[in-house]
Formats: structure tokens, C-alpha cells, sequence
């Protein structure tokens, strides 16, 4: 088979028109929004506007980053069957969110997780603990994206890294300081939309050479590269590695401070519920569709083009587009995937700054005795700073390998934000200590285990041997977390906050006062 | 029954069935979904040769079983959404409209 020629990497005239539309629709689109972004309920919540559906389109935007759209496609289209263990772990989250947490999570809370955790505990500890533990999880996520925003940008366009790291950042703090969380979810929906419609495309248009049929596509891609590609490999070596890392992803995502976000954008708890079935089926469309991609990209463009573009596999999405659809698809779904990362990681910032403001400002430094106005004021200052510091970040990081840290950010969300979460909202015992030392415990523990692992102790700091065996730490860390909350809860007993879980259940199920 | 107050309506034994309803919804269809997803992962750990198995000329039975637990998952949401959007609300609005403004 001859190479297949790409005009990858050069500056593509197609892509750029279709970028710069995007970006003149959804800059549009913030100035739009911030006409109606004033008070601190539209700031953080979209004046808690957004339908179910919208919701659930967001909510799938959100999760949808351009890491599990080009690194999952990639890492199918390279290891075959293995992309989809990853693929399976990101999506059983969801039903965990919605029969656990979701509801819960919108009748108590006002605009961020720790108004939960806070609600009948003592504020200010429980909200600078949780504070740690959202931006810990924020900070980590936001620098994969970065990062992979400029190599990918590089990579598609030609641009340089520096640059394209500055253009992301640049747009990113107008959607977000302009707009609030109304253009940011309008942003994520429109995105959701282009994802989904680009990968059905792309997948439409490499079934239609094998007859519309999957079955004949991977039947091609085993005569190709062996029987090996549609069977487990090696990526689970270690079956505690396998487990460990289930955990992460699972439970992880129930402790995503973007995500959880979202929930206060809905008018009420049914819309909330309603917004996890759509977001769960199309985050499970695709997941099945990325799938798809994958072994598209390694029958069609072959294994060796991919990787000799990129070692991860990364291109493996785009370099299809161009082999199937040409220049102006390839044109199109660098487009998308550019527009991927920008609404990523706008919400990504409007979390870690809303954490900022109103959990830390407001709540702490200020006692909860803040205007309206001065919180919105505070929350914008905030994110500004946070978009130059992810700016920052992303130059630093450059040329590092950062892609562990978005397994470490699944690790610090499952073992930092989601037990004390979940304790809050279940366990009438759990007091102010056990939440602080929980959160403590799990955001130390999954850093600290992580440092010591093979990914960046062996791969990273070059020692011979790692000290912790395993390559994602939840198994430890998310357990120690439930174990150290628990057990400090029932040393000593916070009568005050037992009798408050009591008498907030008119809040919790009946959504009696809730915001 | 109407114009209870708050206490009255916490203390009911409707709102604790409501309570405990709820979570045996919940916590059984997070069951349903740990059973099924660390089964596909322990299978992966200590058996993946067992997905390895063909049930076509190529296609193994790998495939299938990863896409069902996928759209396992989305069932499930579903049954839940179904459930509290008929059952859960109506006795949710029941005990409001008991509440006294």
C-alpha cells in the first residue's frame, strides 16, 4: 500500500474559515449573553435558564474534550480494542452522577459542590478544604488541556505552540469574563453539536465503503494487523491496575467541579435528572462512534501514517477526515476539534473561578457577607486571572508529557470531591472533621501516590524503580478518603449538623427552598 | 390532609417511605451498573482471553459485550429518569401540596 500523503500541519485555508466562523458566532454569541449576565445567579448558573436538553448537550460538551475525541480515536486506532476499555470507564460515570449525586447536589446547592458539602456543616473549613480538592482537580485538567491545545494546534494548523496556546486562552477569558455561564453553555452546546454531527459524518462516510457495515470494517482491520486488534492487549497488565483505574473513571466524573457545575443551570431537580439521560446517551453515541473512527483510521489510513505523524496516535481522527472526506473535511474536523478545546476549557475556568469567588472569597475571606455585585465583580477578576494562568501554565508545560494528569485529576475528583460529596448527601453522621479530614486525606494521597508511581516517578523523574506499583492510585486513595471520613465523623459527633440532615429533607427531596 | 406544617410533613410516614423508596431505587440501579462494569473489568484483569473469543470470522465477542455495557449504562439512566418522573414526582407533589404556604 502506498503512503498515504497528508496536508496535515500545513496551514489549511478550510479550517481556518470554519474556525474563524466559529469564533465569530460564539464571540457573538457571549455578546449576547452578556447582556443578560448581571447578577451572580446568571454569572455562575445562567439564571438557571438552560432546559434539560440544553443541559444534557452541554454536559456532553463539557466531557467530550478533545483528548477522548483524538486520543481515544487514536489510541483504537493504534491498540485496536483497548481504546474502548478507556471509552467504557469515562461513560459508566454518568449513571453513578445521576442515581447518586445530580438531584441531591441541585436542591441543596446554590452554585458549587461545596455549597453541598457546607450546607449543614461549618463553612469556613469545609469550604477551603473543598476548595483544594476542586482546584486541585481544575488546575490538573486545565494544564492537560492546554498543553494538548497547543501540540494539537501545532500539529493541525502549522501554528506555533506558543501562539496557539495564546489564541485559546485569549477567546477562552472572552467567553467566560464577557459571558458567564450562559455563553459558556451556549458554546458547549453548539460545540456538542458539531462534535456529534462531525463524527457521524465521518463515520457515515467510512461505513459507506464496507457496505454499511461495522462487522466488514473490522473484519478488514484484522486482515490487516492480526485478530489481535479486536481482543484485549496489554494495556491491562496488572489486573490491580485495571480496577484501580475503573475507579478513577468512574468515580471520578462524579466529582468533576465543571460537571457538577452544570447541575445549578437547570430550574430544578427533574431537569437535572432529565439532563443526565441525554447527556449519557450522547456521550454513549460517541464513545460508539469514536470506536468506529478508530478502526477506520487504522484500515483506511494505516497505522504507520498515524504514527509517523504523531507517536500517540493523536491525528488518527483528522488524517481519516482527509482520507475519506479531503482537504475541506479535514478542513472541518480540525475546526471542531479547535472548537472542542476552547468551550473545554472555558468551563473548566468558570469552575475553578467560581470556586474562587464564591467558595473562598465570599464564603471565607468575607463570611458569606458579600453584594451581589462585589461577588460577581470578585468572580470575574478571577477568572480572568485564571485564563492567564492557564496561558502561563500552558507555555511552561511545553513539550512535557502531561497526559497522566488528566488521570491524576479523575484520581484527585474521586478521591478528594466525591467521597465527602457523597457522604454529605447520604450519611446523617458525617461532621465538619470528617469532610476536612476526608478531603485532605484523598487529595494528598492520589498526588502523592501519583508522584511516587511509575508514570512520573519511572517515565517522568527517570528512577529505576517505582516506590507505589500501581499507575492510578483511586483504589488506595478514594478508599482511604471514605475510610478517614467515617472514622473521624464517629470520634466525636457534630449533634448540630446530624439534627440539620433531618431537617433539611424537605430541601433535599422534596426541593423545598432550593435556589 | 392538608396545610401541614414543615414538622409535620418531615415526621410523616409518607415522606420517610418517599426517603427510602428513593434510595432503594438508587442504590439498586448503582448496583446494577458496579456489577456489570467491574465484572467487564475483572474479566479484563483476570480473564481478558475470555473477550478474546470469536464469534464471527473475525469479530470477537470483546465488541459486542463493550458496546453493551454502553448502552447498558444509557438504560439504566433511563429507567431511573422513568421512574422518578412518574412515581417519585407525583408523591413528591402529594406531599407539597400538603405543606402550609
Amino acid at each position: 500500500m502506498e503512503k498515504f500523503q497528508t496536508t496535515l500541519g500545513e496551514p489549511n485555508a478550510i479550517s481556518i474559515a470554519f474556525f474563524f466562523v466559529f469564533v465569530a458566532v460564539t464571540l457573538w454569541i457571549t455578546w449576547w449573553a452578556a447582556k443578560r449576565t448581571r447578577t451572580a445567579r446568571e454569572y455562575y448558573a445562567a439564571g438557571r435558564s438552560i432546559s434539560g436538553f440544553q443541559n444534557g448537550l452541554a454536559l456532553a460538551g463539557d466531557y467530550m474534550s478533545a483528548a477522548s475525541f483524538l486520543g481515544i480515536a487514536g489510541l483504537v486506532s493504534l491498540k485496536g480494542y483497548d481504546g474502548l476499555i478507556y471509552s467504557i470507564g469515562f461513560l459508566v460515570g454518568w449513571p453513578i452522577i445521576l442515581f447518586l449525586i445530580a438531584e441531591p447536589l441541585r436542591n441543596l446547592g446554590k452554585y458549587t459542590f461545596a455549597d453541598v458539602v457546607a450546607y449543614r456543616l461549618q463553612q469556613k473549613p469545609i469550604r477551603i478544604a473543598a476548595s483544594v480538592g476542586a482546584l486541585t482537580t481544575v488546575a490538573f485538567y486545565l494544564i492537560a488541556q492546554m498543553v494538548g491545545a497547543g501540540n494539537l494546534i501545532k500539529l493541525m494548523f502549522g501554528l506555533p505552540y506558543e501562539l496557539a496556546v495564546v489564541v485559546v486562552g485569549g477567546v477562552m477569558i472572552a467567553y467566560v469574563l464577557f459571558g458567564g455561564m450562559l455563553a459558556t453553555t451556549w458554546v458547549q452546546i453548539i460545540k456538542a453539536g458539531l462534535l456529534l454531527g462531525g463524527a457521524t459524518v465521518l463515520v457515515v462516510l467510512t461505513l459507506s465503503r464496507y457496505g454499511f457495515d461495522p462487522v466488514a470494517l473490522f473484519d478488514a482491520s484484522a486482515v490487516r494487523y492480526g485478530d489481535k486488534v479486536l481482543a484485549p492487549g496489554g494495556l491491562v497488565a496488572n489486573p490491580w491496575d485495571a480496577i484501580s483505574l475503573g475507579l478513577a473513571l468512574m468515580f471520578g466524573t462524579a466529582g468533576l467541579p465543571h460537571i457538577l457545575m452544570r447541575f445549578y443551570t437547570v430550574p430544578d431537580a427533574k431537569e437535572a435528572r432529565k439532563s443526565v439521560f441525554y447527556a449519557t446517551g450522547l456521550i454513549g453515541y460517541f464513545y460508539i462512534l469514536t470506536f468506529i473512527i478508530g478502526f477506520g483510521a487504522m484500515t483506511v489510513v494505516g497505522q504507520e501514517a498515524i504514527s509517523s505523524i504523531d507517536k500517540g496516535g493523536n491525528m488518527a481522527a483528522p488524517l481519516l477526515a482527509e482520507a475519506i472526506g479531503g482537504t475541506v473535511f479535514l478542513g472541518f474536523i480540525a475546526a471542531v476539534a479547535f472548537a472542542t478545546i476552547l468551550a473545554v476549557v472555558a468551563g473548566l475556568t468558570l469552575a475553578g473561578a467560581s470556586t474562587l469567588s464564591h467558595d473562598l472569597y465570599v464564603n471565607v475571606f468575607r463570611g458569606g457577607r458579600s453584594s451581589e455585585a462585589e461577588e460577581v465583580r470578585v468572580a470575574k477578576v478571577a477568572t480572568l486571572l485564571l485564563g492567564v494562568l492557564a496561558i502561563v501554565l500552558g507555555i511552561a508545560f511545553k513539550g512535557q508529557n502531561v497526559a497522566f494528569m488528566v488521570g491524576l485529576a479523575f484520581a484527585v475528583a474521586a478521591s478528594a470531591n466525591f467521597p465527602a460529596l457523597l457522604l454529605s448527601i447520604m450519611w446523617k453522621g458525617f461532621t465538619t472533621a470528617g469532610a476536612v479530614a476526608s478531603i485532605v486525606t484523598g487529595t494528598v494521597l492520589a498526588v502523592g501516590l501519583i508522584v511516587i508511581s511509575p508514570t512520573v516517578w519511572v517515565d517522568l523523574l527517570k528512577h529505576p524503580q517505582a516506590i507505589f506499583a500501581l499507575k492510578n492510585p483511586a483504589i488506595i486513595s478514594m478508599t482511604a478518603a471514605f475510610a478517614v471520613g467515617v472514622l473521624v465523623s464517629l470520634l466525636r459527633r457534630e449533634p448540630a449538623a446530624a439534627a440539620q440532615y433531618e431537617s433539611e429533607k424537605l430541601r433535599t427531596y422534596l426541593g423545598v427552598g432550593a435556589e | 390532609m392538608r396545610n401541614r406544617s414543615a414538622s409535620e410533613v418531615l415526621g410523616s410516614s409518607e415522606l420517610r417511605a418517599l426517603v427510602r423508596q428513593r434510595w432503594m431505587v438508587s442504590l439498586t440501579l448503582t448496583a446494577a451498573i458496579l456489577v456489570v462494569y467491574f465484572g467487564f473489568v475483572l474479566v479484563l484483569a483476570f480473564a481478558k482471553g475470555s473477550l478474546a473469543a470469536r464469534i464471527g470470522e473475525h469479530l470477537t465477542v470483546g465488541i459486542p459485550v463493550g458496546v453493551g455495557v454502553i448502552l447498558f449504562a444509557w438504560v439504566l439512566t433511563g429507567i431511573y429518569v422513568w421512574w422518578a418522573n412518574g412515581r417519585y414526582d407525583a408523591a413528591v407533589a402529594s406531599l407539597k401540596s400538603q405543606l402550609e404556604d
